[in-house]
């Protein structure tokens, strides 16, 4: 039987020192209960799973020309990344509740809590969180438990894939969730100013938002902090390089979606989402943290701490319900961003800018398309107004061979013709000039 | 170890991105640019090689030796399964391309796994359909309790409690409270199952439901779980299968078959992808028939034609509980895992589970207490209130263990079991390596007599000794920043 290593010689000997039978150890189930059927397909070897399975994944088609984002990008790997991280002491471990033998996964936690850190200018962050629409309502829930109220502001310039996982959420939880409707692509100001009061626990914001459009929340923070509400800001990592902090914006917890940093799109997961927040707010922060500390020979050593939080010891008590975190996609981050450096990490995120303006101006030069909002600034991507439905002109452009963006009709009201394009460094000026020539061709 | 920090030296860099094709354009207002730039590390590729491979031998995994930690199947990870999560044509699918026109039909391959992993889970528990959407064990709980809210909105019932063993992992309370319910704990008999007496004393209309897992964190398998299941559904209450012992009845018992209603699957434990050092997992919730139209969205469906489709249009579901499909690269590896070992290789995996651990049950017993000294299903639990008497605990046994070569056992855990000790060696373990286990367990038995020094100022083979857990929780440093 495939990895199972004791022989039935073996098994036999075991069974004998024990003086039972297979039946035997068994024998605490009640026969009534046995499976009523397990119809199962004999099991196959190496050589026909892995044939099997070339077989499915070339059904998929993963060599259209890429513009889809939406919060999750395809961004180039470097093969260090994926070597390191398949090293068997990382990925074969555990949660490191045995210190000693878990210093590589606690100190690269550490590190990577340094980096998310450095990253949103925060002071304290969290081993990681599922991805980053959970990290999300995770970082709602404990604005909650910072202001003790239960009104909640959230524009609809954040991820509308996120939103509606908030909603689901927050259905059976005595949460007033107030959505407002961005204006011209950018977050609700005026409603927004007018909705915060002393019952507001937290304004969820994104940057750059879901159109790609980049803000700074200064204001919000402002208008959010005299009334004692938080200020939540999701945010694209790599969009850091170069952009304004939450952490500068006065932001009180920042969350997001890592994916971008070295870690594949696998159709949806693994990803990571991260959290970072002020040193006041520790206590209340959900998930795993790694603690510096020292050893009995005072020698620097690093710990899971603060686990009074945690529901392995608070049970219904804990600030969540989360057990582990996403130690190695945050090993995975941690060494992307190791890789690229304070220069590459600038240098990147100028060049998907860069990109994203090209595409731009070659997208929107085409006679029958507009940019859809006049917010001045965005980041690696964009809304473009198409003159048919966008669903349609997406389609056909997959037969031609490219994946051109999504169509915002899915979530937005009014938007029927609006196509989003994210453009990362990976996309030549030969494959967006190729797209401008198709987009023309099925216009 | 220096931090990757500090071995920065200003200038280097590991990736280059090479001469850009497009014109420099970017000027944006610098009222909304950073300062400065990121202080990151700045190294040379070999540097940041160097530095991880460093920190992996500090790490100790399932590949470096017996990884006995209870109620978290350490199992063996094939590395085929590895392989295939890092297939092209899985690995660089966006999630996004199902969702457009034609492009349903882009990622077949993909869908095409959803929807098989889906029917094997289904046929290895007994129930109607799955969600592959939760993201890990603890978030499978949280949706499960969400499907049994939405259950009884939709009955109209009016239930505030949920139910939960004193024996139950922190999660089933924490996700209890969380999807607003209480939370109320039923305790153990004296044979360390449930109290069927006591949770009759307990059951009333205000009951949502029941989490039970089964065999329970003791290892012991509860003959009384079919009249459970009834009295719970008597005040229409739903019974909820917490999976992460699965291993232990594989093959043998059914959770649909015996009368739950939700179950959730930790892919990680039973079905032997990767821990990671704590993530990622995969938690995929099944439920009973009259549960199914409350399951998330979406749902992988076959059409009549034989292609595969993503469903969203069910009025009666909970919503999306995850951004996409769940996790799908670990989703792949459990289902290459279910596909390999076939129907005779999961009933194996079962039974040498069960076998192994009754093996250092047996050989332990005469050299530790056993609360529950009856056949165990995946795992024992010993207690080390003999040693005590010598001032050794259960976590200096674990820190002698490691002195020894060995990952401890899972410690203090399950709480009902004073000094608790839970082995669970799993199936993939062979005997010679139970046996050099059982041997350093026996001697540090005699060590907790002879030397109890020499385990309390255990380990002594590692990088670092005991660490300082409550200056770390009272001097906090989670990030170096300066």
């Amino acid at each position: 039987m495939p990895f199972i290593t004791n022989t039935d010689q073996q098994r036999k000997e075991m069974l004998d020192e024990l003086g039972l039978t297979m039946d035997g150890l068994f024998a605490d189930v009640p026969a009534e209960l046995r499976c009523q059927s397990f119809d199962l397909p004999e099991g196959i070897s190496e050589q026909k799973v892995r044939r099997r399975l070339e077989d499915l994944s070339r059904k998929n088609s993963t060599d259209l020309i890429g513009f889809l984002g939406g919060g999750f990008y395809d961004h180039f790997i470097p093969a260090a990344v994926d070597a390191l991280v398949s090293r068997s002491e990382f990925y074969t471990a555990y949660t490191p509740y045995q210190p000693e033998i878990s210093q590589g996964t606690l100190q690269a936690i550490y590190e990577y809590q340094s980096m998310i850190c450095r990253l949103t200018e925060m002071e304290a962050a969290n081993a990681s969180l599922y991805d980053g629409g959970t990290a999300l309502y995770e970082a709602m829930t404990m604005s909650l438990r910072v202001t003790g109220r239960n009104k909640i502001i959230i524009d609809d310039s954040v991820n509308p894939i996120y939103r509606v996982m908030i909603h689901s959420y927050t259905r059976n939880l005595k949460i007033e969730l107030h959505e407002t409707l961005n204006t011209g692509g950018l977050a609700n100001r005026q409603e927004i100013f007018d909705l915060i009061d002393d019952q507001t626990a937290a304004v969820i914001l994104q940057n750059p938002n879901f159109f790609g459009c980049i803000e700074d929340y200064s204001d919000v923070a402002e208008a959010a902090h005299k009334k004692g509400a938080l200020l939540i800001c999701s945010c694209y990592p790599i969009s850091l390089g170069i952009l304004k902090t939450p952490g500068a914006m006065d932001a009180d917890i920042v969350t997001g979606e890592g994916q971008s940093l070295g870690l594949p799109l696998s159709f949806g997961g693994p990803y990571l989402g991260f959290m970072a927040t002020r040193r006041k707010y520790i206590r209340k922060m959900p998930g795993r943290i790694v603690g510096q500390t020292t050893d009995t020979m005072g020698r620097c050593g690093y710990v899971l701490t603060l686990q009074a939080r945690e529901q392995h010891i608070r049970r219904d008590k804990a600030t969540s319900n989360i057990c582990t975190n996403e130690s190695l996609c945050a090993l995975r981050a941690l060494i992307y961003l190791s890789l690229l450096g304070s220069e590459g990490l600038r240098d990147l995120a100028h060049r998907c800018a860069d990109k994203a303006s090209y595409a731009y101006r070659r997208l929107t030069a085409l006679p029958a398309v507009h940019p859809r909002f006049h917010a001045k600034w965005f980041f690696n991507e964009f809304v473009l107004d198409l003159p048919c439905p966008a669903v349609d002109v997406i389609g056909r452009l997959i037969e031609k061979g490219f994946a051109a963006g999504f169509p915002l009709s899915r979530y937005y009201k009014g938007m029927e013709n609006s196509m989003l394009i994210a453009v990362t460094e990976k996309r030549t000026k030969q494959e967006i000039g190729m797209l401008a020539e198709a987009l023309e061709g099925v216009l | 170890m220096k931090l990757i920090f500090e071995k920065s030296v200003p200038g280097r860099r590991g990736v280059h991105l090479g001469r850009s094709d497009v014109p420099t354009s970017i000027n944006l207002d610098k009222k909304l640019l950073r300062e400065k730039d990121v202080r990151l590390a700045e190294l040379s590729e070999l540097d940041v090689v160097r530095h991880f491979t460093e920190l992996s031998r500090r790490n100790y995994g399932v590949d470096t030796n017996f990884y006995p930690l209870g109620s978290c199947t350490m199992k063996y990870n094939p590395k085929v399964t590895e392989l295939i999560g890092s297939y092209p044509g899985f690995a660089n699918l966006h999630p996004l391309l199902p969702q457009l026109r034609m492009g349903g039909i882009l990622t077949q391959g993909a869908l095409q796994v959803l929807y098989e992993t889906d029917l094997l889970l289904r046929e290895i528990t007994g129930m109607a359909s799955f969600t592959m959407q939760p993201l890990a064990g603890a978030h499978g709980e949280l949706t499960g309790i969400m499907i049994i809210s939405a259950y009884h909105r939709d009955r109209g019932n009016r239930k505030t409690t949920l139910l939960i063993p004193d024996s139950a992992h922190g999660t089933n309370p924490a996700s209890g409270t969380i999807a607003g319910y209480e939370v109320l704990s039923v305790p153990s008999s004296k044979n360390g199952v449930m109290d069927v007496d006591a949770l009759k004393a307990m059951l009333s209309d205000e009951v949502a439901g029941l989490m039970l897992t089964c065999p329970n964190t003791l290892g012991l398998f509860n003959p009384h779980i079919k009249e459970i299941c009834d009295l719970i559904h008597s005040v229409d209450g739903l019974v909820y299968y917490d999976g992460a012992n699965l291993n232990a009845i594989t093959g043998k018992v059914r959770p649909g078959d015996i009368g739950f209603d939700i179950v959730h699957l930790n892919l990680h434990k039973t079905f032997a992808t990767p821990h990671g050092g704590g993530g990622p997992g995969a938690g995929p919730v099944g439920v009973v028939k009259k549960l199914a139209d409350f399951l998330p969205v979406s749902i992988v469906v076959k059409r009549d034609d034989g292609t595969y489709a993503l469903e969203y249009d069910r009025p009666k579901s909970i919503g999306f509980v995850a951004p996409f499909y769940g996790n799908f690269a670990i989703i792949l590896r459990a289902y290459v895992y279910i596909l390999m070992l076939g129907k005779e290789g999961l009933i194996r995996m079962a039974e040498n589970a069960v076998l192994n651990a009754n093996y250092i049950k047996e050989k332990l017993k005469d050299y530790y207490d056993l609360p529950f000294p009856q056949v165990c299903k995946h795992e024992c639990v010993f207690s080390a209130g003999r040693q005590t008497a010598f001032g050794v605990h259960a976590i200096d046994i674990a820190k002698g263990l490691i002195d020894a070569g060995f990952h401890p056992p899972t410690i203090y855990f399950p709480t009902i079991v004073r000094e608790a000790m839970m082995i669970e060696p799993t199936e993939t373990e062979g005997k010679e390596t139970l046996d050099t286990f059982i041997a350093a367990m026996i001697e540090i038995a005699q060590t907790a007599q002879t030397d109890p020094d020499k385990l309390k100022s255990a380990p002594q083979t590692t990088h670092v000794g005991r660490l300082d857990e409550t200056a770390a929780a009272r001097n906090i440093n989670v990030a170096c920043v300066e």
